[in-house]
């Protein structure tokens, strides 16, 4: 669920190249009264993100593009400039408004999203679980302003001092006597009162709405079929197109026999998409032959009468088992340090007793439930497009650059995600409908098939990760050595790394969370012709499950509880002792279970929450693993929709379980194997355990829900199996292992 | 091309499309009801379920020449006591995240309860596990399945 790198590990994408002018601190908020009438509260962005600003600086242009808007009937109007992708973000905006602007969330209204990103205050993209984060105390700021300007209006309005007066439900009530007038009365003269610089919060006791269950805005029309995503767009006259695409990664066609295809019932066109011209790097898309038709089943089935003689590419080389060798004679060579404490070969040299492991993951498909598609109309002076996308601002620009237009000339319509992942922040299935739109000069929607999004997909990287540590006589851990190889998001997307290190492939385990005294993660970036991307909790998701499944060996190792091994080197993690002891103790750490289970532990710190899980499992006569109760505690720091948080966290699990359970990309001549769910099978009911989800009350900084709930379950689930069985999991899958396969109950 | 005769949600509509046209396509394409949703093609992952005569079928492996004749209801279509009960559990559950399988999952519950009123987990297992939710609501499933088959002990739950 990202569309942009965690602030704290990469670099922004566009950032670098964005030519807005920064914009002052004083200009962080404005208010005022728009075309019609009413209350519009804008923001500016932080400090921390002013390179994001808006082209205009110029608060008249800025003004119809509030976050907040109350209107002379007193309605009131947010606008969500994320994508509802399941994560809640739509509801809790309203949440966030309401809360400062004393109203109902049920009555604020949801204006459209943002359609021409380039004219936005901020980068429009949703990911790095940061929907809330962003916007925390920008939307409780925006709606405290409110709240503070129609105070004062009617004070003014009373004669009396805006401390006597206060606000309750869309009324300022005058408290002494009870009169009160509604908001909608008092926006006209609110907008003409300056606008208070530092609105004060209110504190967390006074809190009405944060904190609470509030139903989600987009539940009922997710029931009765009426919710729009990206494939549901139709549009006058509109064709469809199927790509038939390049089978190896980097292939380039060579030449293609169309005829049969042509004479099909209700094919528009044939036409090779090549993106060798400039437009492909920001892009990314591969090469292929599309066929528009009439109807969706006209393309697919012209598109399986083609025949394609493609060039192979850069990826036609590769092999996993190749590659994994080629890694694993890398992680013998000294990689780019990512961590260093005090001397960890040294310590490993004067060690009591050393252990080592290798820990692998591979590839991974993010596989959506909505295959990606995308709609577009280019005309002459402009092009709409229609899609379910993380990243609005990049489709503008991807958009732009395909149909030859200027970023503004293009208007982008959000529709709901079914499922985004990570794999919807990237803009090929716009490109591709831009570009067959331009072409065909009508609406146009591409869409893929579920083969084409297995096998055509921005991958999580594949790693080979090399451990040592080191007990020292007195059998404590003294030191640790983890050199990470891996496939590299940054140089997959050409981008510089930063010094060396691709924040991404380290994350989750050069902050390796315990004490000790001598630690050394180094890093091998491997540029290949495989391309990768964010996957749900990015690097987290496999360095959370080698660095906990290891730490389970070396407690095994030094013949200690692996929580109480844990504990003692948290000590100075508050945040993540204080889930791992909730965790334990609600599962039963330590208490005796019934015949034939057993429970592995895990704590990891993702996108700035904190989450332990404790898995229970069983495995059956002919090796196969089943869980059971997944215990998930998470810190988050304040809770905005707990409801919201506890699907994520039941939905992270079933993902990482996924994942763990069954999930592998391989490659055989540059071509991935799998293609649907048959070959990349998922977690289904009959496989789904018991998950309990708890959420620690917290002050603490807040995180973000999306993506924290994945990176536990795997090593939980693994340190389950080494407890049952003396035998770590090694390697992912865990069916490579033949652990799994379940099915009984 | 032929022409073929579909009742959809009660009502028959002609289209002229080839015979192995998936129902899915046209109920989509040719219909405009979107509810029904692609996942997968090859009848995997049960986004596209829809009832055909009243059993709950993968219309994206149904050739429209297969549905010919027959009685289809479609997530816009479904309507009575079961209907509205799994709507109504569903909401209170809070079930869907991004919505995008639920269509297929409230159809295969509503034949699953039209059959088996007062299912058990294995029935719900059995009947629920071609449908797959990559966002991880199956527990959410489970109890809103419950809940409409017992409304009336559903709040003490
Ligand atoms: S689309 Fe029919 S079962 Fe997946
Ligand atoms: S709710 Fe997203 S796939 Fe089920």
């Amino acid at each position: 669920m990202r569309a942009e790198p965690a602030p704290s590990v990469s670099p922004d994408t566009a950032s670098a190249a964005d030519p807005r002018p920064a914009v002052s601190r004083r200009d962080f908020l404005k208010a005022g009264t728009t075309v019609g009438a009413g209350l519009t509260i804008a923001f500016y962005l932080p400090p921390a993100m002013v390179r994001r600003l808006a082209r205009s600086p110029d608060p008249a242009t800025l003004a119809p593009n509030g976050w907040v808007h109350i209107g002379a009937d007193g309605v009131v109007t947010v606008t969500v400039d994320k994508s509802e992708m399941g994560q809640g973000v739509t509801t809790a905006y309203p949440m966030l408004v309401a809360e400062e602007l004393e109203v109902d969330p049920a009555t604020v209204r949801l204006a459209d999203t943002p359609e021409n990103p380039a004219a936005w205050v901020r980068r429009m993209g949703t990911g790095g679980s940061s929907s809330v984060r962003s916007s925390y105390d920008l939307l409780r700021k925006a709606g405290a302003t409110g709240r503070l300007m129609l105070i004062a209006a009617a004070a003014g309005e009373w004669g009396v001092a805006p401390d006597a007066c206060h606000a309750d439900a869309g009324y300022v009530v005058h408290s002494a006597s009870g009169r009160r007038l509604a908001y909608g009365a008092l926006v006209a003269k609110a907008a003409t009162l300056p606008v208070p610089s530092d609105p004060p919060l209110k504190r967390p006791e006074e809190f009405r709405v944060l904190g609470r269950r509030v139903p989600r805005r987009d539940t009922p029309l997710k029931v009765n079929g009426s919710a729009r995503f990206g494939i549901d767009t139709r549009v006058p006259g509109m064709l469809y197109a199927s790509i038939e695409r390049a089978p190896a990664f980097g292939g380039t066609v060579r030449r293609v026999d169309d005829a049969r295809a042509r004479a099909m019932p209700g094919v528009r066109r044939v036409s090779v998409v090549d993106w060798s011209a400039d437009e492909s790097r920001a892009a990314r898309a591969g090469a292929g032959v599309a066929v528009v038709a009439d109807h969706y089943w006209q393309a697919l089935t012209a598109r399986r009468a083609l025949t394609v003689d493609w060039a192979p590419g850069a990826g036609a080389p590769l092999e996993t088992e190749t590659l994994r060798e080629r890694f694993a004679g890398l992680a013998q060579q000294p990689g780019v340090r990512a961590r260093a404490v005090g001397d960890a070969a040294g310590a490993l040299a004067s060690a009591a007793r050393t252990i080592e492991a290798v820990y692998e993951v591979p590839y991974l498909a993010h596989a959506p439930m909505e295959p990606m598609n995308c709609t577009a109309h280019v005309r002459p002076d402009g092009c709409d497009v229609w899609v379910s996308t993380q990243g609005q601002t990049a489709a503008q620009q991807v958009a732009a650059q395909v149909a030859g237009l200027r970023p503004e000339q293009v208007r982008v319509h959000t529709t709901y995600l079914g499922g985004g992942f990570g794999r919807r922040s990237e803009t090929d299935f716009v490109a591709e409908a831009v570009r067959l739109s331009r072409e065909t000069g009508a609406p146009v929607q591409v869409i893929w098939t579920r083969e084409d999004d297995i096998r055509h997909d921005f991958y999580r990287p594949t790693t080979y990760n090399r451990f040592r540590a080191g007990l020292d006589a007195n059998g404590v851990l003294s030191a640790w050595s983890h050199h990470i190889v891996g496939a590299s998001i940054s140089l997959s997307k050409h981008r510089e790394l930063e010094n060396g290190i691709d924040g991404s492939l380290v994350e989750g385990a050069a902050n390796l969370p315990y004490a000790i005294p001598n630690i050394l993660v180094e890093q091998t970036a491997v540029d290949l012709a495989i391309p990768c991307g964010y996957w749900r909790s990015v690097g987290s998701s496999h360095n959370a499950y080698v660095t906990e499944c290891f730490f389970d060996e070396v407690a095994h190792a030094a013949a200690k509880d692996p929580y109480e091994l844990r504990r003692g080197l948290l000590r100075d993690q508050p945040r993540h002792l204080g889930v791992l002891d909730e965790a334990a103790e609600r599962a039963g750490w330590g208490k005796p279970l019934a015949a034939g289970r057993s429970r592995g532990i895990a704590v990891a710190e993702a996108f700035g929450s904190y989450v332990a899980e404790v898995a229970e499992i069983s495995l059956t006569d002919d090796g196969k693993c089943r869980v059971h109760r997944v215990v998930c505690v998470v810190d988050c720091g304040p809770t905005v929709n707990p409801d919201t948080i506890e699907a994520q966290m039941q939905g992270g699990i079933v993902y990482g379980l996924s994942a763990a359970l069954y999930g592998d990309i391989t490659i055989d001549g540059g071509r991935v194997r799998q293609g649907n769910f048959n070959d990349y099978p998922v977690l289904r009911m009959n496989e789904m355990p018991h998950v309990e989800v708890f959420i620690r009350p917290s002050r603490e900084k807040q995180g973000g829900i999306g993506e924290p709930g994945v990176p536990p379950i795997a090593p939980a689930v693994c340190n389950a199996i080494l407890s049952a069985t003396g035998s770590p999991v090694r390697r992912l899958p865990i069916v490579r292992s033949g652990k799994s396969g379940i099915a009984m109950k | 091309m032929s022409a073929f005769t579909v009742t959809v949600n009660g009502r028959a509509h002609a289209v002229d499309v080839a015979p192995d046209t998936p129902l899915l396509w046209v109920i989509r394409d040719h219909l405009d009801l979107t509810g029904t949703k692609f996942g997968c093609g090859m009848a995997l992952c049960g986004a596209c379920t829809v009832h055909l005569d009243g059993a709950p079928v993968r219309s994206c492996s149904v050739p429209i020449a297969a549905a010919a004749g027959k009685r289809v209801t479609t997530i816009e279509g479904l309507a009575g006591d079961v209907g509205h009960r799994l709507q109504e559990a569903w909401i209170a559950e809070e079930v869907p995240q991004c919505g995008y399988c639920q269509s297929g999952q409230i159809m295969s519950a509503a034949a699953l309860l039209a059959r088996t009123p007062r299912p058990t987990d294995a029935d719900i297992d059995a009947a629920l596990s071609g449908n797959i939710c990559r966002c991880g609501t199956y527990q959410r499933i489970r109890r809103a399945i419950h809940r409409a088959a017992r409304p009336e002990v559903s709040d003490a739950r």
